[in-house]
């Protein structure tokens, strides 16, 4: 199945990438290519079979009991932090 | 010629003093300086750090302390967190990025006594099987510097090869261990899902990322998965079940172990050559008394298009946290929120991993989820049926790795499927969450081949006991390139 540009431009927007015009007729091509193959996981026979989302058969996910664990370290953790000012992460303004 | 020692026997060497961690890590160093413009196998190299450790570790050790792997020098592939050290996972994104703290694997490595010279070139975010996509340049084959080393950790596998380090930490999402292992001539072993804490693993697919052991020996990679495998409760999916001691009865004959050749992975895009040396390999195993028969696991070909969906959606949603906000890339002089994120993510991620990103937000989008992320999740469970219908039948099942040996640097990148379907046969242990290893067959037209030895799930001691029992027939785990020798 052929993806077309406008579907191209809008998972993109979807995934909040920017791609240059110039990019997209590329990966245009590869997405289609790939929608393609993953297409034929249509042929196989799953009625009745039920969606595996772990790897691990009869594993619960654990709980952990409901504790303060961490410290705070947002000093050292907003040291990798683009931009920051008195202990906040700076953002273009978002309400006018 | 400490370089041609193995891991096992470095540590003895250090226990019994006829060695100091200083001197391993000053020849390791000078290894990996001189062969950094061939192979680009680091990303960064943490020389000064690594001396330090070195000397503490020289000090432990005269003091008769110290802890399995005192002194030992090992890598970590640039996708462990390392306290203050530049963590990139191969990725702009993350070029400026400095852990804030140790992934559980390195911290436990650490506790052992082991040193840590550096941090190893991958794909970028572990998406690719050629090293080809990481921002910091491809890994080379040590056997053939025109040729990839495989991927996705492949800067692991060719500093193991190279003898650059005795051992190196990677992880397998679809074979990212095994692949890179079978292309370099050595030894590596996915555990099973959960054995190995993904806590400070930087995500790509976390139903299907395991942390493992690149080496060069099966006994080199048990003695470094003793260390890192356990319990952590800081990693939700970690499995909360005893270690046993992978060292332990290493060498047990093999008389009455039941191998199965998977059917499937002899299909039509097997080398010849690589099948010969896989069925050479075989012929041992019965030698040593094991019973061979063929095995069929029917839906085993639907698994790289179950993977190229479940992988990619698990990865569009992981990748989201890359929003130029918190840390990572971040694009100059943004408009607003929508195009710092949207700028800053194009600017930070390569193309392979805006593909994927792109994949699997289509798979979950609107209209499709049902017909793709269902689907393959049902399938999913198909393959791993197979599976459990096996391990009924046969103790072990064995096959190739990859269909062919190494391939040359460019030959697979303009179309993704081709790259994606050399990791036809590893990525069903993947998705069924089961153990596997890598182990060196033999040589295809002077590139080295890899045998898969497969396991029921929590059985690494049987994979790396019949790995073991095998090398210690042959010898084609201590075959080095030439100009490493």
């Amino acid at each position: 199945m052929a993806l077309t540009r406008a579907q191209v431009e809008n998972i993109a927007h979807l995934a909040r990438l920017e791609l240059q015009a110039s990019e997209i007729p590329q990966f245009q091509l590869n997405l289609s290519r790939i929608v393609d193959f993953i297409g034929e996981l249509e042929r196989a026979d799953t009625a009745g079979v039920s969606p595996m989302a772990h790897p691990l058969p009869g594993l619960a996910q654990r709980l952990r009991p409901d504790e303060v664990t961490e410290r705070d370290e947002h000093e050292l953790y907003q040291r990798n932090a683009p931009q920051v000012a008195s202990g906040l992460y700076l953002v273009p303004k978002v309400i006018e | 010629m400490i370089h041609r020692q193995t891991l096992t026997q470095l540590a003895a060497g250090l226990r019994a003093r006829k060695v100091s961690s200083v001197e391993l890590v000053r020849a390791f160093l000078a290894r990996i300086e001189a062969s950094q413009p061939a192979l680009n196998a680091f990303i960064s190299v943490t020389a000064e750090q690594a001396l330090a450790e070195a000397e503490a570790a020289d000090r432990a050790l005269a003091a008769g302390r110290g802890g399995a792997l005192a002194g030992v020098p090992i890598g970590h592939k640039d996708l462990f967190c390392t306290a203050g050290v530049r963590t990139t996972c191969g990725s702009r994104m993350l070029e400026n990025f400095v852990s804030p703290y140790d992934a559980t694997v390195v911290a436990r490595l650490k506790a052992a006594g082991a040193v840590v010279l550096g941090k190893l070139n991958m794909d970028e975010f572990a998406m690719g099987s050629s090293n080809e996509t990481s921002y910091f340049g491809p890994v080379r084959n040590p056997w053939n510097t025109e040729l990839v080393p495989g991927g996705s950790s492949g800067g692991s596998a060719a500093a193991v090869a190279a003898r650059l380090l005795p051992a190196a930490t990677a992880t397998d999402t679809g074979g990212s261990i095994r692949q890179p292992a079978a292309f370099c001539g050595i030894t590596g072993i996915k555990p099973t899902y959960g054995r190995v804490s993904r806590y400070g693993m930087i995500a790509f697919a976390s139903s299907l990322d395991q942390g493992g052991v690149l080496a060069a020996s099966a006994e080199d990679a048990a003695r470094m998965l003793r260390e890192m495998a356990g319990f952590d409760p800081r990693d939700s999916t970690s499995v909360d079940a005893p270690v046993p001691d992978y060292l332990a009865g290493l060498g047990a004959p093999l008389a009455g172990v039941r191998i199965g050749l998977v059917k499937e992975f002899l299909d039509k895009g097997l080398d010849p050559e690589c099948e010969r040396c896989v069925r050479e390999a075989l012929a041992v195993f019965e030698r040593l008394g094991a019973s061979l028969r063929e095995v069929s696991l029917p839906s085993i070909p639907l698994s790289v298009p179950a993977y190229y969906v479940v992988a990619p959606a698990e990865c569009s949603s992981n990748l989201a946290r890359y929003d130029g906000v918190r840390f990572g890339h971040r694009c100059a002089d943004a408009r607003d929120l929508e195009d710092l994120y949207k700028r800053s993510r194009c600017e930070g991620f390569g193309a392979e991993v805006k593909r994927r990103i792109m994949t699997g937000t289509y798979v979950l989008s609107a209209g499709y989820y049902d017909a793709y992320y269902l689907k393959a999740q049902r399938v999913r469970r198909l393959i791993a049926g197979d599976f459990e219908r096996a391990f009924g039948e046969v103790d072990l099942l064995m096959g190739p790795t990859t269909p062919t040996a190494a391939f040359a640097l460019g030959a697979k990148t303009a179309d993704p499927i081709t790259m994606y379907l050399n990791d036809i046969y590893t990525i069903s242990a993947n998705l069924a969450g089961v153990p596997a290893m890598s182990v060196p067959c033999g040589f295809a037209a002077g590139l080295p081949v890899g045998l898969q030895i497969i396991g029921p799930h929590f059985a690494e001691q049987r994979l790396l006991h019949a790995a073991h029992r095998y090398q210690l027939e042959t010898d084609w785990h201590l075959r080095l390139p030439e100009r490493f020798a």
